[in-house]
């Protein structure tokens, strides 16, 4: 292989350090494929046989990444688990050959180093970091239903003992530049500008036979100086049966946390397990034999669904047309301060773009300032954000009682209570402060368009969904009604995603798609109360299918009174179908209106206690407090089809754009099971004709609220997956 | 003959042609409540009332952000840990970091010499759309080591051992290692300034009575303009931060329930025998901040933004300090007045800052002095007196305080809002200065 044909590597030779850049050509990241394995190989041939060369640095040539993993899909495109094992096993034997490699090799890291890019690192003989807040290091396999498959859960343990281990892989968590040095993970971490030159100052010294690291210390100059970490080292990690002890801690905090769903941080366990008792070889085998497996695993699948789906979001400006563009917006007003207003303006904030806040008086001004400053105080105290730049962030945060300053906003996003007369009324005083702004609902129920039609321009109008809380909920759902102009909904989503969110186009309606899909699953979890179920069984139903939350706990987050509230505009819009269980208004009047008053489905007293089921809601409700036993199965199967089946009939109204943004939507706006991929890949690994069949057998016995959506029926008959 | 008698001739363009002088637009103003020191903004240091400030006063004004050229901003007592203030407000707001900022001082008449300046800068063509304001901070002043302190404590930062260091502090005595606190002192007089106020009281004869008076008719006037809302636009509330729990929403010196009878009460502050000044009939030492925007009258139009009004004419002057310290404005008055093409007259408002009554009161009768005209200010006619409706209107720096930075920008934004009210045309504003600096602006309505 001739190295000017290199598609993914450069070397420069000078005074003896070859500096190999990893430059993946035309793509915006590194990441590693077949073929950049292949060709690192030949580049270790020439350097093998480069006299001239003494030591070796391997850099990016990306600006502000190392390399990012390997590419996704190359995993998605393996067919069986043999060909992934052994995609695992040539990964790992190139990694083998640069770890023996006989001259020294400094990795130079900045930017994002995951994944198959660290376990490349590791592999390397020393390391170093930028100390720059891009650089990040880390192994997310697990995230994607698959674990480390080069060495990655050989290598982490070695480096940085089986305790960290553990904590970084099974959870996929990354780390900064400073943990990075204090675990052990890297060797040095210096300024971005000096990274290159301390990397090769490094190759040099290692190259001339100088020992960088201190050698392993004796047990008691390591117990003098820190006695804790050595003494717990000793006791878990440096005899057998601590390590078991260990081990069996960490597995079983996994199933404790996964519920058995998530197979690839057992596996990672595992692996990690078997190199530690039975050595490097049994550990890699095992990894690649487990890695094989994964990779073909249904869960692996839909969790790379869901990235491809999301990935391909990133590139979507929520119109037909791609060559639309949205306007630059340079600041963001916003009405009303409260837990939706202060979490809009912490997010638009943390993108750098300036706030303003108008409040109703002077009180609701400060208590917004106070908000948004939490939670930025919040990421300062985990130590995610320092102290000046929060200072910096707030700087853009400025709030009144008035519309001053509301002329110049590019976007301003409606807050404020969820009530149409008001609604109109401040859009009726933006139009006239600020004729050319956008004006943005967050109303999470009210039609856009009823809205909009107090508009003179309705092409600037449209809806901005967020989710609360705003800082933790990844989605953002943008409605458009047909009269919003592309330009305007480009201009939204670009925005939306500075603002880090994921953001799915809907089409106008009653509940949009979200609220919508929600409502009737949530209604169907109160049939199932008044037929007698208990809470806890509800709950635990859909937990046990994947939920974080079951409904009685959700309604109870979100308010009881907001939830009657949205079923009844849902009843109003969808008639029988959608019709609210009346009992639900006695729940309410007898003062009981989720967490919010400290009264719901669940008793909130001390807050160290364990919540439990409030027994006294039972008696508002038929059959009181003796509760009937329903079989989970009939729980879980009844509320996921009616949110599954409402969500083929948005799609089949062409309120969603697409099944994908249906998938994105539930799971990361209403915390459908990740695993399951959304309630359109669910419908397509049950198989339509199989879900439609469970439709008609509850259609037969409640009747209309399980009529199965026309598209559903059309799908089962061609036998076409929602996503192929 | 004193020597202040040397003629100046002011030709300004209104005298000599005959033509309004070039004037620049005020389009936008605003202040914090001000907040007696020790109270509210204690944490809070002027660069944080400065920036709290001109980031609300950025976001009310509607301009984009690109359009400001400028920052000019002051502080009187300097902070320990900022020595630029400007510059560290435009990095504490919303501003982009491009824009260019200078700190300026002229004492109490800080803020009006960063609107002159940003004016200059404006008529120069060199700039657009600028920020001039103040604010101080008495809660967080410095409080310096002595000097034989400040040596050691620079020795011992030099010093390489701990030996060493300890050598740097052994001439000290006890006495040496007590803080210094800011003096309020003319330091080529020794007066402080309520001293040199009480000398003023004395040598113009100003009575205890007529200053209560005075001070009374202040805080009424103050009193009432909050009452019916005149500083509702022109006040921010603060939502104090980090926490945000306090709210300072209106100046807390202001008092509704002032009476001649209580004020006359009062023991006297800077003579305990003979004095008449008392902390009644002075301005109090004050924590706040104030700014305005200044703008090109062309940019304005273009912009379509509606001015406040218009700076027109301004001159500063100065006295002997040893002579009468605060007598500046009755100097520099009629310069600005003369610059501007109009007189006394004309002013359908006079604001006039008051650090004492009795400084108020001697400028009032400089003003009116025939005596004072010839003598001081070698010109035959004196510059007239002042119809009380038109001083002060809404009560001065007694009642509202008087943050020494934050002071003229104040002082602008109330005289413009007022002017508007009475559909007035001129409005003449006065600052008197330690070192005897007086400050004079002229103001134009918006329909001048």
């Amino acid at each position: 292989m001739n190295a000017s044909t290199w598609k993914n590597f450069r070397i420069e030779t000078q005074d003896g350090i070859a500096t190999v850049w990893v430059d993946v050509a035309g793509e915006p990241v590194n990441t590693i494929s077949r073929e950049s394995g292949t060709e690192f190989q030949a580049v270790l041939d020439l350097l093998e046989k480069d006299a001239a060369v003494k030591a070796i640095v391997l850099a990016s040539g990306k600006k502000d990444g190392f390399v990012a993993g390997a590419k996704i899909e190359m995993l998605r495109d393996v067919e069986s688990a043999d060909e992934a094992e052994r995609l695992s096993l040539d990964a790992q034997a190139g990694f083998d050959r640069l770890e023996k490699f006989a001259k020294p090799v400094v990795a130079a890291i900045h930017g994002a180093c995951l994944g198959g890019g660290l376990e490349w690192a590791m592999a390397c003989h020393y390391r170093v970091v930028s100390n720059d807040r891009k650089t990040q290091l880390g192994l997310p396999e697990v995230q994607l239903g698959v674990i480390p498959g080069a060495g990655g859960t050989q290598r982490m343990p070695r480096l940085v003992g089986i305790a960290t281990a553990l904590d970084l892989i099974l959870a996929g968590k990354t780390v900064k530049p400073k943990k990075a040095l204090a675990i052990g993970l890297v060797d040095e971490s210096v300024p971005p500008a000096m990274l290159l030159e301390v990397a090769r100052a490094r190759a040099r010294s290692l190259a001339d036979g100088e020992r960088l690291r201190p050698a392993p210390a004796g047990m008691v100059d390591r117990l003098k100086k820190d006695p804790q970490a050595t003494l717990q080292k000793l006791a878990l990690e440096e005899n057998f049966l601590g390590r078991e002890v260990l081990f069996r801690q960490a597995r079983k905090q996994l199933l404790a946390k996964t519920r058995g769903h998530y197979p690839a941080p057992v596996a990672a366990l595992e692996a990690i397990q078997a190199g530690i008792e039975k050595g490097i070889e049994a550990g890699l085998q095992a990894e690649a034999r487990l890695f094989g497996e994964l990779a073909i695993s249904p869960v692996a699948r839909e969790l790379m669904g869901i990235f491809f789906a999301t990935t391909a979001l990133k590139k979507d400006n929520g119109t037909s047309d791609p060559s639309v563009k949205g306007r630059k917006v340079e600041s963001v007003g916003i009405l009303g301060g409260g837990l939706m207003g202060s979490g809009i303006a912490y997010v638009t904030t943390n993108a750098g773009i300036p706030v303003r806040i108008r409040e109703k008086d002077d009180a609701a001004v400060a208590r917004a300032f106070a908000s948004v400053a939490g939670i930025y105080d919040g990421r300062v105290k985990k130590r995610s954000m320092d102290r000046l730049e929060k200072l910096a962030r707030m700087r853009l945060l400025t709030a009144g009682t008035g519309w001053e300053g509301m002329e110049r906003v590019d976007v301003l996003v409606e807050a404020v209570f969820e009530d149409l007369k008001l609604k109109q009324e401040m859009l009726r005083t933006f139009e006239t402060l600020n004729p050319k702004g956008i004006f943005a609902t967050n109303t999470s129920s009210i039609p856009v368009g009823d809205i909009a039609s107090a508009s003179a321009h309705p092409e600037t109008v449209l809806g901005m969904h967020y989710f609360s809380p705003v800082n933790k909920m990844p989605l953002l759902e943008v409605i458009v009604t047909p009269r919003t102009a592309d330009e305007v909904t480009a201009t939204a989503v670009a925005l939306g995603k500075k603002q880090g969110k994921t953001v799915i186009v809907v089409g106008d309606g009653p509940g949009f798609y979200t609220s919508r899909v929600l409502a009737p699953y949530m209604n169907e979890a109160v049939m199932l109360l008044l037929e007698g179920a208990s809470v806890e069984d509800i709950d635990a139903a859909l937990v046990g299918f994947g939920f974080p939350v079951g409904p009685m706990t959700l309604l109870d987050e979100v308010g009881i009174d907001v939830g009657a509230k949205v079923a009844k505009v849902m009843h109003g819009a969808f008639g029988e179908r959608m019709s609210v269980p009346e009992v639900m208004g006695k729940v309410i009047e007898s003062g009981r209106l989720g967490r919010k008053n400290g009264k719901g489905f669940y008793t909130y007293g001390d807050p160290k206690q364990k919540k439990v089921v409030d027994v006294t809601v039972y008696d508002a409700l038929p059959g009181g407090r003796r509760r009937k036993k329903i079989d989970r199965e009939e729980i879980v199967e009844r509320c996921v089809l009616q949110m599954a089946n409402e969500a083929v009939l948005t799609l089949g109204e062409k309120v969603l754009r697409s099944a994908r943004d249906g998938d994105v939507g539930a799971v990361f706006g209403l915390g459908f099971p990740p695993f399951r991929g959304g309630p359109f890949r669910w419908i397509d690994a049950e198989g339509s004709g199989r879900v439609l069949e469970r439709m008609r057998r509850l259609e037969g016995r409640f009747g209309l609220r399980f009529r199965p959506a026309p598209l559903l029926v059309e799908q089962a008959a061609s036998g076409r997956p929602f996503q192929g | 003959m004193s020597h202040y008698r040397k003629h100046r001739h002011h030709h300004s363009r209104a005298l000599t042609d005959g033509s309004p002088p070039p004037r620049v637009a005020v389009v936008a103003g605003l202040r914090t409540p001000f907040i007696k020191s020790g109270g509210d903004f204690k944490d809070l240091s002027a660069v944080d009332l400065g920036a709290i400030l001109v980031n609300e006063l950025v976001a009310r004004s509607g301009l984009p952000l690109g359009e400001f050229d400028a920052l000019i901003f002051g502080q009187v007592v300097p902070s320990q840990l900022s020595s630029l203030i400007a510059r560290e407000v435009v990095l504490r707001t919303e501003l982009p970091r491009s824009v260019p900022a200078h700190t300026t001082s002229r004492a109490c008449a800080t803020s009006l010499q960063a609107a002159t300046e940003a004016a200059d800068q404006i008529l120069l063509g060199h700039a657009d759309t600028v920020v001039a304001g103040g604010a101080e901070s008495l809660s967080d002043a410095p409080i310096f080591a002595s000097h034989k302190l400040a040596q050691a404590l620079v020795n011992a930062s030099r010093a390489r051992s701990v030996p060493e260091k300890l050598k740097a502090f052994s001439g000290l005595s006890l006495k040496d290692a007590a803080p210094v606190p800011p003096a309020l002192k003319e330091p080529t007089t020794g007066l402080t300034m309520g001293e040199s106020a009480q000398k003023m009281a004395w040598e113009n004869g100003i009575t205890r009575e007529a200053q209560d008076r005075y001070a009374v008719d202040s805080q009424r006037k103050a009193a009432d303009a909050w009452a019916s809302g005149k500083f509702a636009e022109e006040v921010m509330a603060v939502d104090v931060p980090p926490r945000f729990a306090k709210i300072a929403a209106a100046d807390n010196n202001v008092r509704a329930d002032t009476t001649y009878a209580a004020l006359a009460s009062l023991r006297p502050v800077f003579d305990k025998r003979y004095g008449t000044i008392t902390a009644g009939n002075s301005s109090p030492l004050t924590d706040g901040a104030a700014a305005v925007i200044l703008m090109s009258e062309g940019r304005a139009r273009e912009l379509g933004v509606k001015p406040l009004g218009f700076l027109r004419a301004y001159a500063y002057a100065a006295t002997d300090p040893g002579d009468q310290l605060l007598q500046g404005p009755a100097y520099a008055a009629p310069i600005a007045l003369d610059r501007a093409g109009l007189t006394l007259g004309d002013m359908d408002i006079v604001e006039m800052h008051e650090a004492f009554a009795a400084q108020v009161l001697s400028n009032l009768q400089a003003f009116a002095s025939r005596k004072f005209a010839e003598e001081k200010l070698g010109r035959p006619e004196p510059l007239g007196e002042i119809d009380p409706s038109r001083l002060n209107p809404n009560g001065g720096s007694i009642p509202l305080g008087h943050p020494f930075g934050a002071t003229g920008a104040r002082m602008i934004t109330q005289a413009l809002r007022e002017l508007a009210r009475r559909r007035g045309r001129h409005a003449l504003l006065t600052v008197c200065a330690a070192g005897g600096l007086g400050a004079a602006v002229v103001l134009d309505g918006p329909e001048a």
